[in-house]
């Protein structure tokens, strides 16, 4: 599944061991894809190879974090890992929806591949549809966390102490009192699939989320990392951490074209 | 999602989600379906998921032996093809060598190698006076689930040492995203992708971001 670039020393695999593992759902919004986008480009993270899957749509492009004429052309596909040695940081990002039917087996290659590379954790960020939460979580903050169990053992406690908010289960059959509780994500994408996998196979894995709808979602990007932020402490965040992310010149004309100036 | 109404509606997402449908068991409705489409695939000796690729060239060796190829230059969509079919196949210096067989929800490629524009096809061309170079005219819409199958059936074929692929396909200039309205833009025009390895001269200038490729020839 992870073919590594040829980066001149030839293409040997790059080393994972140990690493924390980021990566987006593609979920309502794109909003774990946007933060993902934010943190390859102000870590200005280098591409060591992709993964080759039919799960995805192809796409392909120009350098999606292109910074100068020179930097403009190489190639950029659907699903890239990036590293950063310095904080132990693999990044996969995520660039198109999923096929149908493929949810499972890209999961299951996945998380098989995390295994075989030796990551420490695999951190999520997600999104759910804001129109689907109840009166209680209408209140208070957007942003909600899950911990696989072999993770909570090693950071439950950090969450405390950042006075993060685990997400709630809800009833199975809403409207009938006493029914199991079970986890929901709606338009969380491969996130409920990933968090469960990941919790039967003893990996350890956590889950960032925010409700959100469609549309600009560029402010729930900045909300989403800031919180990845406040644990994982990728930048520094003592002023203003909103101006400290570097937005990458993909990001232009998200919303269409400029206008004709015959309309007016 | 509510709307001006008061109306609650599932709003569609952008990040082309449908997990209620994986999660979703088979209703006898669903059942029946899908066991009408399993008919039909049986009838049409093709199903839907799959595709066939086709190869008629007489190596001389064994079918098997993958095609020595130096240059593969492959025309996805109607205009593509028909830029071919005008400016380059004749049949003089030009023959048949493959076909694909496919179909799905938006088509279905025609059986024969004799085909009218208007037809869905997607067929291999050999230069007479060169067989390493090969030519494909693919006007059929291959489906996102069936494009990594049709990669790796068609490249799986060939040699790939020194292969140069050139691939051409068209968008709609809408689509182009540019800090000018596309109304004032002069189209049509060219706009070009290459990997780190090609390194001949390019004719046109490159695809910026964040205009990108999808489907097949992303693929």
């Amino acid at each position: 599944m992870f073919i590594p670039c040829d980066r001149g020393g030839g293409s040997a695999v790059p080393d994972f061991k140990d690493f924390t593992l980021l990566m987006p759902a593609v979920s309502v919004g794109n909003v774990g894809q946007l933060a993902i986008d934010l943190v390859i480009s102000t870590l200005d993270m280098t591409k060591v190879g992709y993964f080759y899957t039919d799960c995805l749509v192809p796409m392909v492009g120009n350098n999606p974090y292109a910074t100068a004429e020179e930097n403009s052309t190489e190639l950029s596909i659907n699903a890239e890992v990036y590293f950063l040695p310095s904080k132990k940081l693999v990044v996969l990002q995520i660039r198109s929806p999923f096929i149908k039917n493929k949810y499972r087996p890209f999961c299951e290659t996945l998380l098989s591949w995390v295994k075989s590379s030796k990551c420490a954790r695999v951190v999520l960020l997600s999104s759910s549809h804001a129109y689907q939460r109840d009166d209680e979580q209408l209140l208070g903050t957007p942003l909600r966390y899950l911990l696989t169990p072999d993770l909570e053992k090693a950071v439950g406690g950090r969450m405390q102490e950042l006075n993060w908010k685990e997400m709630e289960k809800v009833a199975a059959y809403p409207g009938i009192s006493d029914t199991d509780k079970v986890l929901h994500i709606p338009g969380g994408g491969i996130t409920k699939l990933l968090f469960t996998e990941s919790c039967s196979k003893g990996i350890q894995m956590a889950v960032l989320l925010k409700f959100c709808s469609e549309g600009d979602n560029i402010p729930d990007a900045f909300v989403l990392v800031n919180y990845l932020n406040e644990w994982l402490q990728l930048i520094k965040s003592e002023v203003n951490p909103s101006s400290q992310w570097k937005i990458p010149s993909s990001w232009r004309l998200l919303f269409g074209n400029g206008l004709p100036p015959a309309l007016f | 999602m509510a709307t001006f109404f008061g109306e609650v509606v599932v709003a569609p997402s952008r990040a082309g989600l449908d997990e209620e449908e994986e999660a979703r068991e088979e209703t006898p409705e669903d059942r029946e379906i899908r066991r009408e489409i399993e008919k039909k695939r049986y009838r049409r000796r093709c199903a839907r998921g799959e595709i066939d690729v086709l190869w008629t060239w007489k190596s001389g060796g064994r079918a098997e032996e993958p095609l020595v190829c130096s240059r593969f230059i492959v025309a996805i969509g109607r205009n593509a093809a028909a830029f071919l079919s005008s400016f380059i196949l004749d049949s003089v210096c030009w023959e048949v060598v493959g076909v694909v067989k496919l179909w799905n929800e938006w088509c279905r490629t025609s059986s024969t190698t004799n085909v009218l524009p208007t037809d869905s096809f997607c067929l291999f061309y050999r230069l007479i006076s060169d067989p390493t170079v090969l030519l494909c005219q693919c006007s059929c819409y291959v489906a996102e689930d069936q494009q990594f199958q049709w990669l790796e059936k068609v490249f799986g074929a060939m040699q790939k040492k020194g292969l140069q692929v050139t691939i051409l396909s068209t968008c709609p200039v809408a689509d182009y995203k540019t800090q000018e309205s596309t109304l004032t833009l002069a189209s049509p025009f060219l706009k070009a992708l290459k990997t780190k390895e090609f390194q001949d001269q390019v004719c046109c200038p490159l695809l910026e971001q964040p205009n990108i490729v999808r489907d097949l020839p992303a693929a």
